[in-house]
């Protein structure tokens, strides 16, 4: 029944706003919720912060081998440390809410309506944008610094490195393996990678066959490597050790197989290593097609002329004739 | 629907389903390529023939295509069998011949012209010794590749004088590449494979042979 005054029953005035929406969170007599889950929730996740930034942060992939690989760390430490909180505050909440709220022998009421309450919408609208648009400017910056992040940048990169001209490593991809060639130590071609520490380095990703992709995982390197594409990315080596190189493109029947190691160097075992490969790959370099940035994969530019020379009618340097199927 | 007519539709249906489960894990597991043991009749060292056909008999390979291939000379039966799966016993020095029975066909990348990882440096083509072979642009030399990537083993196989389509082939002639390695200590499953895109039919010859096991690649079983 309404009450005298003409407020209904359940509390709600005759207008139809909610009784309390304006009202206190907590009812007279109920102790303060508020305080108390702030209370409750601050140490959880300023300890959860101070574990994520001190004592998980510096194990966090992909490591710290390289400026993009240090840089990814970082992001992820940072946005760690920003969700912790809030994932801190949605486990506080349900834990207070599971034993001071829970259903009491005998008590059939509903709880008071807190729709309409401008302060708590307005907070959590208020801190939710926050965060939100924060990390999307904090993540657009982080995809270009530095020098791209580690990411393929297509053909025209935008964001390089500055400071001099970059150690060029060509990474071809072909089923199942990444060979790499150096141009600026005679364009030999070798199944190792190997880099200088403290260099930046230029990674032009290329594929000979199908799409893979060239994932340095401890470099913080990734990019996809397309036939008849180059793609840049840039990373610079700050410490020196193992790289864990992987396809991260499925690419057929032995994908998982393509793999490789290589190895960060100092810059002296480095240029020992280059001018040796040099010398002794010397016989191979000579036969290698001319150094460029993608090569046709359906090509072979003296097929031709050697099928020719074989009597051979052959494909008319191409790899298979026009009545195979070709690259669309 | 009745209820005993209501059971007896979910026991019929959870046996289907439970059967088609075994069925495509039985399948997957027994219906591959055989394995060739080598490391029973092992003495020291090992010898592995293998020969490569453009394409194959059709009763060598029922129930499959018979798409560009390579076979592997069984120790105990000496009969040519239809797969690129083959045990080795671990550290221990093997002489691979293949008889090539295939024509030529270039490499897409030079690199794979190149001999490495074998034993002394070198394959032979016959009786010439070869460390790097122009597969690429010169003459034709090369018909498909020998390479277990995880081992840095890679061969070149000398192209044959002419193509055999109905694999396994004998008495016709081919060209012999012979090289040697050493097999690792740590037992476990080695990929090799063919690097010439050699699927003819497929695009840019990536596909076919190139994708399934016991064509054009596989796996080599080192056990202790």
């Amino acid at each position: 029944m309404p009450a005298a005054d003409g407020t209904p029953a359940d509390g709600t005035p005759a207008d139809g706003t909610p009784a309390d929406a304006t009202a206190p969170a907590s009812a007279p007599g109920e102790p303060n919720h508020g305080l108390r889950l702030l209370l409750l929730w601050l140490p959880v996740a300023l300890v959860a912060d101070l574990l994520i930034w001190f004592v998980w942060g510096p194990h966090l992939p992909p490591g710290d081998l390289s400026s993009s690989a240090a840089s990814q760390q970082s992001d992820i430490k940072i946005m760690s440390v920003m969700a912790a909180p809030v994932m801190a505050f949605v486990l506080v909440y349900a834990a207070y809410a599971l034993v001071v709220w829970r259903h009491r022998e005998g008590d059939d009421e509903d709880g008071p309506p807190i729709h309409g309450n401008t302060r708590i919408s307005a907070t959590w609208i208020g801190v939710t944008s926050v965060i939100v648009l924060s990390l999307a400017v904090f993540g657009t910056v982080e995809l270009a610094v530095p020098a791209g992040a580690g990411a393929g940048e297509g053909n025209t990169p935008i964001w390089k490195p500055g400071g001099g001209t970059p150690l060029q490593v060509q990474v071809i991809g072909q089923q199942w393996r990444f060979t790499y060639r150096y141009p600026q130590f005679g364009g030999f071609e070798t199944t190792s990678l190997m880099l200088p520490v403290g260099e930046n380095v230029q990674f032009n990703v290329t594929s000979l066959d199908v799409i893979h992709s060239f994932w340095a995982y401890q470099l913080g390197v990734k990019a996809d490597a397309n036939p008849g594409v180059n793609n840049v990315a840039y990373t610079k080596p700050e410490h020196t050790g193992q790289v864990q190189v992987r396809c991260a493109e499925l690419c057929g029947l032995w994908h998982a197989d393509m793999d490789n190691l290589g190895q960060v160097v100092s810059v002296s075992a480095f240029n020992a290593w280059a001018a040796s490969s040099r010398t002794q790959l010397a016989a191979l370099t000579k036969e290698l097609p001319p150094y460029e940035l993608t090569y046709d994969p359906n090509s072979v530019v003296q097929l031709g002329k050697a099928f020719h020379q074989a009597g051979l009618s052959g494909a008319g340097g191409s790899y298979y004739g026009p009545q195979y199927p070709v690259q669309p | 629907m009745s209820l005993p007519a209501r059971v007896t539709t979910l026991i019929v249906a959870v046996l289907a389903v439970v059967g088609g489960v075994i069925f495509v894990v039985a399948h997957y597991l027994l219906g591959g390529p055989p394995t060739v043991d080598f490391a029973a009749a092992s003495s020291g060292q090992v010898n592995v023939t293998m020969q490569t056909d453009a394409s194959s008999d059709p009763a060598a390979v029922p129930d499959h295509p018979t798409w560009v291939s390579y076979f592997i000379k069984s120790p105990a039966s000496g009969s040519w069998v239809h797969t690129t799966l083959f045990q080795v016993p671990a550290h221990t020095r093997v002489n691979v011949t293949i008889l090539g029975y295939d024509g030529s066909t270039p490499v897409r990348n030079q690199i794979w012209g190149q001999v490495t990882g074998v034993t002394g440096g070198v394959a032979h083509f016959g009786s010439k010794a070869v460390q790097t072979v122009n597969g690429w642009n010169g003459p034709y030399l090369i018909q498909h590749t020998f390479a277990i990537p995880s081992l840095n083993i890679s061969v070149p196989v000398e192209a044959g004088p002419a193509s055999c389509t109905n694999g396994p082939c004998t008495g016709k002639d081919h060209s012999t590449t012979t090289f040697s390695f050493v097999t690792p200590a740590q037992p476990g499953a080695y990929r090799w494979q063919c690097f010439v895109p050699c699927g003819l039919d497929f695009l840019d010859g990536n596909g076919g042979p190139m994708q399934t096991i016991g064509y054009m690649s596989g796996n080599m079983q080192v056990v202790s």
